[in-house]
């Protein structure tokens, strides 16, 4: 009940203000222009939108989800009204949640408004529109995820600026990690890596090293890989729906907005 | 209706608050004086359930703010001290949004907040976004969310702050008002308050009550029948603190 609330008033400060406006036009503006030129959807006829159109999102999400979660405590830390909230009667959870909602629905409309996209392929030809549903579906669990982090970074900072910056590094890192190029590219310097910290480190048996480099740089490949997102997204988007990916997104965000309720109860101490 | 046992805050190694202990009763308006630092806006936030205390516990109407915060909050109406407003609202709107988040509904929400604004005197600026308010105008619209849900106790931290002559009058003459029916803790640097408004008045030094008792009694105190020669008596002035 005071999640709606809450929920209510954050929404239309979103609305109120140009930032919704701006990042819808700006997500707009992105999307359908990489699709249509670097995604070359009418020379490759991708039907499925999975190459042309979904494969930009993180890329533009990465950038462009921080700018609309920074606000969401930083804001309230620094103009003090925290203090009102903290003394309303309701619990930092719901408060999490109604902002949380409210910064994820500007999304939801900015993703609805791709519609001419969607009506164009059924126009053009005959895609599986069970995939591009699924699609949207992954692209927006990828678009939360990263409001979920900018959440986590804006309860640490009274500072937008701040919250920007760091949120986004951290969502760069990860819509980098698991991207093919880079997973390529760290495979490649793992093992050399590893050995430079072995080198490091004296009196080690020399016997067993050479497997022990391997396993630790296939561990760390592995670890670099499963907290990128493209993993999860990549099946979303070939209509696959897997329970891993839903569980792993839903366990993500819901661990962010935990992290965001013990930091903020912890600021207060 | 409020009772104040042995509250303690420690910041890191520096006590802010040290073992108050103080009651408000129904119908008191107690003035809470102290030099600037003493720990009066720490004590208030810790009753208002803001802030965790180190140790001690606050009860407000029998309900400890410690044990049972939301059911605690329902009862108090807080101002803090820099009267912190969500500036993309308009005053309307904003009012209308703590009326909710208090629970309030339909009509009853729509009388609360046309009384607050009335009682408060915002009539001119209802529709006026807040970002564009005076400061004096920025300070009624947080009182006048304090007394949306007609609390039964209210702690205002310096509510006459920023205000002009004639609304300083006014809002002593509300607390006044209020205090009859209510149990009333607010803080202020102006002594003159504690004679216009309090039924009684404790000095706070440095997280410690050092005066306690009416306004008559505090004046028979000071023995030259000034508030103010009390209060620099009894507290120390940062001069001799750095000494
Ligand atoms: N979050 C905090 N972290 C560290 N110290 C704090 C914090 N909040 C308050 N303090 C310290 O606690 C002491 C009491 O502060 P408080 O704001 O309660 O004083 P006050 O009596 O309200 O003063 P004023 O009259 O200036 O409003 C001060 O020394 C202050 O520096
Ligand atoms: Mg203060």
């Amino acid at each position: 009940m005071s999640s709606l609330t809450i929920y209510k008033r954050e929404l239309s400060s979103y609305f109120s203000q140009p930032t919704a406006y701006a990042i819808i036009v700006i997500f707009l503006i992105g999307s359908l222009g990489l699709t249509f030129t670097f995604g070359n959807f009418m020379r490759i006829g991708d039907a499925s939108l999975e190459w042309s159109f979904f494969f930009w999102h993180p890329w533009i999400y990465m950038l462009l989800a921080p700018a609309v979660g920074m606000k969401l405590w930083a804001d309230e830390q620094r103009t003090g009204t925290i203090e009102l909230l903290g003394t309303f009667p309701v619990s930092t959870w719901s408060a999490i949640l109604g902002k949380f909602l409210a910064a994820a629905t500007v999304w939801l409309v900015a993703l609805l408004l791709t519609f001419p996209i969607v009506i164009t392929v059924n126009y053009l030809g005959d895609p599986d529109n069970g995939a591009i549903i699924a699609g949207y579906i992954g692209s927006f669990l990828v678009c939360c995820t990263f409001l979920a982090i900018t959440m986590l970074v804006s309860a640490c900072t009274r500072d937008q600026v701040v919250c920007l910056i760091v949120s986004v590094t951290v969502c760069v890192m990860m819509v980098l990690c698991g991207y093919d190029d880079f997973k390529m590219a760290v495979s490649k310097s793992a093992p050399s890596f590893v050995s430079f910290l072995v080198d490091l480190i004296p009196f080690v048996n020399i016997a067993n090293i050479q497997t022990g480099i391997d396993q630790t740089a296939a561990t760390i490949v592995e670890g670099v890989t499963s907290i990128g997102v493209w993993e999860h997204f990549r099946s979303l988007n070939r209509g696959l729906f897997r329970l891993q990916d839903l569980v792993w997104f839903g366990s993500f965000i819901v661990l962010c907005l935990l992290g965001t309720s013990a930091i903020l109860s912890s600021k207060r101490a | 209706m409020i009772e104040v046992e042995n509250l303690t805050k420690q910041f890191g190694s520096k006590h802010a608050v040290e073992d108050l202990s103080f009651t408000v009763r129904k119908g008191e308006v107690l003035g809470f004086l102290g030099p600037n630092g003493a720990g009066k806006s720490t004590t208030m936030r810790m009753i208002t359930g803001f802030l965790p205390p180190t140790a001690g516990d606050a009860k407000v109407c029998g309900i400890s703010v410690v044990d049972r915060p939301s059911e605690a909050k329902t009862k108090i109406g807080y101002l803090p001290e820099s009267a912190p407003l969500y500036n993309d609202m308009t005053v309307y709107g904003f009012l209308k949004f703590c009326a909710s988040i208090r629970g309030l509904g339909g009509s009853a929400k729509k009388d609360a907040v046309e009384r607050a604004i009335e009682t408060c005197f915002l009539e001119n600026v209802a529709k006026q976004s807040i970002d564009t308010l005076s400061k004096g105008y920025r300070h009624r619209t947080c009182l006048a969310q304090a007394l949306l849900h007609d609390p039964e106790v209210l702690i205002l931290d310096e509510p006459t702050d920023g205000l002009d002559p004639n609304q300083k009058h006014e809002v002593r003459q509300l607390i006044k008002r209020l205090g009859e029916k209510k149990a009333i803790l607010f803080s202020t640097h102006i002594l003159e308050e504690v004679d216009a408004a309090c039924t009684r008045a404790v000095i706070v030094d440095r997280g410690r009550i050092v005066a306690d008792g009416t306004p008559a009694e505090l004046i028979e105190q000071s023995g030259t029948g000034s508030l103010t020669d009390l209060f620099r008596r009894v507290t120390t002035r940062d001069t001799e603190q750095a000494a």
